[in-house]
């Protein structure tokens, strides 16, 4: 008998059509980051994903301040914003990681001031501080798939130039590859992806989603596909397990999706042993230059 | 794996006159240097003499503060970088690199027909055969270099050029590197590289260009190698004995100290 209810228990989240659409959703918005989060960490550009989802939280809040649609004013600031980063850094008038923070903080700033000020802007961007299980509407399910297959057909139709813009952007490019090209259709594809899950995954926390699922995959792989189809498939695992404990503990979906990645990358870092771990040092670091830009060391 | 190569009287790439720099003043100064079909060049200098940035000219990667270069049409170039430029740590197999090269021909992750036939040939044919699935981290120095070789060879190039091919390697694998760019040059291949290495490798090539920010000297090694052109080059006095035909680089305070 307690078998039987703890299972209705469990399965009681599966009765409620809100909240399976809100898992859907989970699911695939966690897969997108995860897919994208190869690219980030590997071409280190973790503080840039996290810059961009807070600058496009001061887009939302523009947006919402002028009645302007939600998702193309964001969608435009975001974009923006990605775009003077890369200027400045390009100029070298100052470092990508201080270009992010000004740029990035200012717009974030200049949200939180435009939710403070006006209750409209309150109302509608409020979930996507930390996400929300409730704020899932079916259009948002749309969205997302939409932007999911638009990815994986960038990522799947140029895996090989992507793969060498990432491992060595240099012979990369003189090798044909159009690494303004590619690194533009990243770009367009990580602000995409932020704008669509923002609701789910919260702007705060989005830039986790973009990161731990690859580092976890690079724990368990040596090599660039089965690194790619991991870091989804984890992506994937902790959005859908985030999103069933959020309801349950009636806590915002961003943090439980994001606790439940770090709870497995701990689980895997600590399995992983010394081999595994050493694995870890080719992320995050800036290998080839600046921060998502194709640098040329001065070397002479 | 060479085909329909531009005419060999026509250079595959010519520097006019170029002047590169990159934040400060210039590293290279009124360059006039021409590749050819089948030339097999070394590059010498000592370090920051802009051998590096000379290949990254001929390569196309650097954008000259004046003067032109000149490419023949539809010319493949092949690079291999230096090995302490490569991220070790990125999560990718010897045949991942090989093919990143056949990004024209096939842009998608799996294979296309006869392509992984292709890789495994390549690498046996460079003597690392059987070694596709490895992380190129667990290869030795001179298996790391020929994978390099092996990736710019896969896009079937007019032109090698190689920056530091023998850097950081033992005497064993600098010969074998060195015959192995001979046989190649040998099937048609032109070939450039840069090299510090003035008796392991810049005396054993038929044609070397001594650059110390401007060209100091160009020619045989028997034509280069004297210490006129080596003092200009390098700054320092330094004799050359002849070692059985071949020329032989002494730095003259360092014998004269152990004499």
């Amino acid at each position: 008998m307690n078998h039987m209810m703890l299972a209705t228990a469990l399965s009681e989240p599966f009765r409620q059509p809100f909240v399976v659409r809100a898992m859907l959703v989970a699911v695939i918005a966690g897969a997108l980051c995860g897919l994208l989060s190869v690219y980030i960490t590997l071409r280190g550009m973790s503080y840039l994903g996290h810059g961009l989802s807070h600058s496009i939280f001061g887009g939302a809040a523009v947006s919402a301040a002028i009645g302007f649609n939600f998702f193309i004013g964001a969608g435009v600031w975001g974009l923006a914003t990605g775009l003077a980063i890369g200027r400045v850094t390009k100029r070298r008038i100052i470092g990508s990681d201080a270009a992010i923070g000004v740029i990035t903080t200012a717009s974030f700033a200049l949200g939180l001031v435009l939710k403070a000020l006006f209750r409209r802007v309150n109302r509608s961007i409020d979930a996507t501080l930390f996400g929300s299980i409730l704020g899932v509407s079916r259009n948002d399910v749309f969205l997302v798939l939409g932007v999911a297959a638009l990815t994986t057909v960038f990522v799947v139709s140029n895996y090989r130039p992507l793969l060498f813009l990432t491992f060595d952007p240099e012979v990369a490019e003189v090798s044909g590859v159009r690494n303004g090209l590619m690194d533009a259709g990243l770009m367009l594809t990580m602000s995409f992806a932020v704008l669509a899950t923002m609701k789910v995954l919260g702007v705060t926390l989005i830039a986790a989603t973009l990161v731990t699922p690859s580092v976890i995959s690079r724990l368990l792989t040596n090599s660039f596909a089965p690194m790619l189809v991991l870091s989804t498939a984890i992506g994937a695992v902790g959005g859908g397990l985030g999103m069933y404990l959020s309801y349950f503990w009636d806590t915002p979906s961003g943090p439980t999706i994001v606790l439940v990645e770090s709870a497995v990358f701990l689980a895997v870092f600590l399995g992983a042993g010394a081999r595994g771990r050493r694995r870890l040092k080719g992320l995050a670091t800036d290998h080839h230059g600046a921060q998502g830009t194709v640098g040329l060391a001065p070397a002479v | 794996m060479i085909d329909t190569l531009p005419a060999p009287s026509r250079p595959l790439v010519s520097l006019e006159g170029i002047t590169v720099g990159y934040d400060g003043p210039a590293v290279l100064e009124h360059i006039h240097f021409s590749l050819n079909s089948g030339d097999f060049v070394g590059i010498v200098g000592p370090s920051g003499a802009g051998k590096t940035t000379m290949l990254r000219a001929l390569l196309g990667s650097v954008t000259p503060r004046s003067g032109a270069v000149r490419r023949a049409d539809d010319l493949r170039v092949g690079y291999v970088p230096q090995l302490e430029t490569v991220n070790w740590n990125f999560p990718v197999t010897v045949s991942e690199v090989v093919l990143m090269s056949r990004h024209r021909i096939h842009r998608m992750p799996w294979r296309a027909k006869g392509e992984q036939q292709l890789v495994d040939d390549l690498l046996e044919k460079l003597g690392v055969g059987g070694l596709g699935k490895r992380h190129i981290r667990a290869l030795s120095g001179g298996q790391q270099q020929r994978v390099f070789l092996a990736r710019a060879l896969m896009g079937d190039p007019h032109l090698l050029l190689l920056d530091e091919p023998t850097s950081g390697v033992d005497v064993r694998t600098r010969h074998e590197v060195l015959h192995l760019l001979s046989d190649l040059n040998m099937g048609g291949l032109a070939v450039a590289l840069t090299t510090h290495d003035l008796n392991g490798i810049a005396a054993h090539l038929p044609k070397l260009v001594c650059v110390n920010t401007r060209i100091t000297g160009e020619g045989t090694p028997t034509e280069v190698l004297t210490p006129l052109v080596l003092e200009q080059t390098y700054g320092a006095p330094m004799d050359v004995l002849d070692h059985m035909g071949v020329p032989m680089v002494v730095d003259r305070m360092a014998r004269l100290r152990s004499a």
